[in-house]
């Protein structure tokens, strides 16, 4: 399972760096965003996938799932929403304003 | 356990949140961001006198004891660093009242300088490694805003690459901080430092460290400063003044606790890696700094400067870099600050940043030119100044490792340095004035109360040097030997 996920991450990954190296803007948000799908595979994938139950004293378990990479997960996920959207928020702005969305364009120096 | 510890972050982020509330009395805003700060450094005056009293302070949130729950560290080095980023914030907010304007100050401008302090105390503190993933973030989601905020045509075009290069690294960091995980099983800088010491650090593990550096490097701008120029000089001065005196520094703090701390096993391989990047990273600012005749290039290409010299010194791991690099570090945060803020004033002054179009200020702006001047010769390292002193450490302690060549570009770069800075100085102060008081497009109203302050700092960290040395040898002490820490976060849970 681990390799299936580990091959998984790593496709995310490669589909990730390929919209990031992509002109558009919004190519580039949607490349960030899988990118972070990729990472968070990746935490879960460390820590283990399904060793035993949930580590609550109530269950009697003899072997535990590691939760912690859960927790490191949920906040990677929160901390990834507010970056895109800002992210989203802010190249619209820049879009409406500069009047493109290629980074080619967006480069600021001349002769170059 | 110590209450005192997480002050540093709990008063700005509640004093910001405050803020938010009253987006319209700009009064308060004013008071309470000042407020805020001046507090924190007295507070933390008194954490450096505890530390100094009782060793090293920590705080276990929620009674979780480390290595299972959070953990807050106050070290000497840690300490020092938030001292200095308040009162190098408190600076930047006076000179803020007076140029910042209505609209970015109706705006949010000041509880988003505050939770950006949040950010940087945050990461100073911790004393794990997630948690300084999330400080990171609390930082840089703030440092997007305050560097788009405005919204003119160059702060937009900026702000995306800035945010996009910030974003991939901090992905890179979660990427780092899980194969981490799963090699040591703990997150808790002591714990791990405990268990890469007894696994053993390698091929692997130096892999990850280095995937760790380059992390680093990218918020620091060691090497991987290619972002930097441009996004430094598109926000207004004060914005990028804080950014260059802090943002890079937490980069630079990042790297030393890291490399000091949990991956020092190795120092032939990561440190010397360190060393090189900081060599080039040196040459290709200084060059960049020579290279351009506009003052916020001239600055933001310091900035890159200073980040490799202050590396030169961990790169060499001996007590007398490590010192040379805390002494410049301190200084580098002031000092960075304060030729922001007057190559700002400057620009704010004659409405340009070309250098070519500006001479002969000395004859209006005295008062101006002569703390430009102190400045400049701070910056490059001259006695008595601030910088002098970390310069001559670190120096010998690249030379005490052999890593010649690694000090050499040091002192090479530093004359560099103080060509570029000497360039603005001799084209915007001397000459001919060609503008009277009435054609200049602003005043210096106000603005010279904190560049005052900053340059008393830095001539007092000179000639004052002898008496923050007891400190320094204290945070040193603990960067150089490890298990100081690993007792103070641990103490009986030792060895598990």
């Amino acid at each position: 399972m681990e390799t299936l996920m580990s091959i998984l991450v790593g496709i995310l990954f490669a589909v990730g760096t390929y919209l990031i190296l992509m002109k558009t803007l919004l190519r580039i948000i949607l490349g960030t965003s899988i990118l972070g799908h990729g990472v968070n595979l990746l935490i879960i994938t460390m820590g283990g996938l399904k060793k035993g139950g949930p580590p609550l004293l109530g269950i009697k378990n003899l072997t535990y799932a590691d939760s912690l990479p859960q927790a490191l997960l949920l906040t990677a996920i929160v901390i990834n929403f507010a970056t895109t959207a800002l992210f989203l928020v802010l190249s619209y702005r820049a879009y409406k304003v500069l009047g493109t969305d290629d980074t080619e364009q967006l480069r600021g120096i001349k002769n170059e | 356990m110590n209450n005192l510890v997480i002050l540093p972050i709990i008063i700005p982020i509640i004093a910001g949140m405050i803020m938010v509330l009253f987006r319209k009395n700009i009064k308060l805003q004013r008071f309470l961001s000042v407020f805020s700060t001046l507090a924190i450094s007295v507070l933390t005056l008194l954490l450096i006198s505890q530390i100094h009293t009782k060793g090293i302070q920590t705080l276990h949130l929620g009674g979780w004891e480390a290595p299972f729950g959070v953990t807050l560290v106050a070290d000497m080095f840690s300490s020092i660093l938030i001292l200095v980023t308040s009162i190098v914030s408190l600076c930047c907010l006076l000179y803020a009242f007076h140029s910042i304007g209505k609209e970015r100050e109706a705006n949010y401008f000041y509880p988003l300088f505050l939770f950006l302090i949040t950010g940087v105390n945050g990461s100073f503190i911790t004393g794990d490694i997630f948690n300084l993933f999330v400080c990171f973030e609390v930082m840089l989601v703030s440092s997007y805003v305050l560097i788009s905020l405005g919204g003119t045509k160059i702060q937009l075009r900026e702000s995306i690459k800035y945010i996009l290069i910030n974003i991939i690294s901090s992905f890179l960091f979660l990427v780092a901080i899980a194969f981490l995980y799963a090699m040591t099983g703990t997150l808790n800088f002591a714990h791990l430092s405990i268990r890469v010491a007894e696994a053993g650090q390698d091929g692997l593990m130096t892999t990850v460290a280095i995937l760790f550096l380059i992390v680093f490097s990218l918020k620091a701008g060691l090497f991987l400063f290619y972002w930097l120029p441009g996004s430094y000089s598109a926000p207004p001065t004060v914005i990028s003044a804080i950014f260059a005196a802090l943002l890079t520094k937490v980069g630079i703090y990042a790297i030393i606790r890291v490399f000091t701390l949990v991956f020092y096993h190795e120092p032939e391989v990561t440190h010397l890696f360190i060393g090189i990047l900081a060599a080039v990273t040196m040459l290709l600012g200084a060059i960049g700094a020579v290279a351009f005749w506009d003052i916020k290039r001239i600055l933001t290409y310091n900035v890159i400067v200073g980040v490799g010299f202050i590396l030169a010194g961990v790169a060499s791991f001996t007590t007398e870099g490590m010192t040379g690099s805390l002494y410049y570090l301190i200084h580098d945060m002031i000092v960075k600050a304060l030729i922001f803020l007057l190559g700002g004033t400057i620009i704010h002054l004659t409405g340009t940043s070309k250098l070519r179009e500006i001479s002969g200020l000395i004859r209006l702006h005295p008062g101006l030119g002569w703390m430009f001047f102190i400045a400049a010769l701070s910056l490059s390292g001259i006695p008595p100044l601030s910088g002098f002193i970390g310069k001559i450490f670190i120096t010998e302690g690249t030379f005490e490792t052999g890593y010649f060549w690694l000090g050499g570009i040091g002192l090479i770069t530093s004359l560099m340095v103080l060509y570029s800075i000497m360039k603005i100085f001799m084209n915007g102060f001397w000459g001919y004035t060609d503008i009277t008081e009435e054609q200049e497009k602003g005043t210096t109203k106000g603005l010279l109360l904190p560049i005052g302050i900053l340059t008393i700092l830095t001539i007092t960290l000179g000639l004052g040097a002898e008496g923050i040395h007891d400190y320094v040898d204290i945070a040193v002490e603990g960067l150089m030997n490890p298990n100081l820490y690993i007792e103070a976060v641990l103490g009986g849970n030792l060895g598990q």
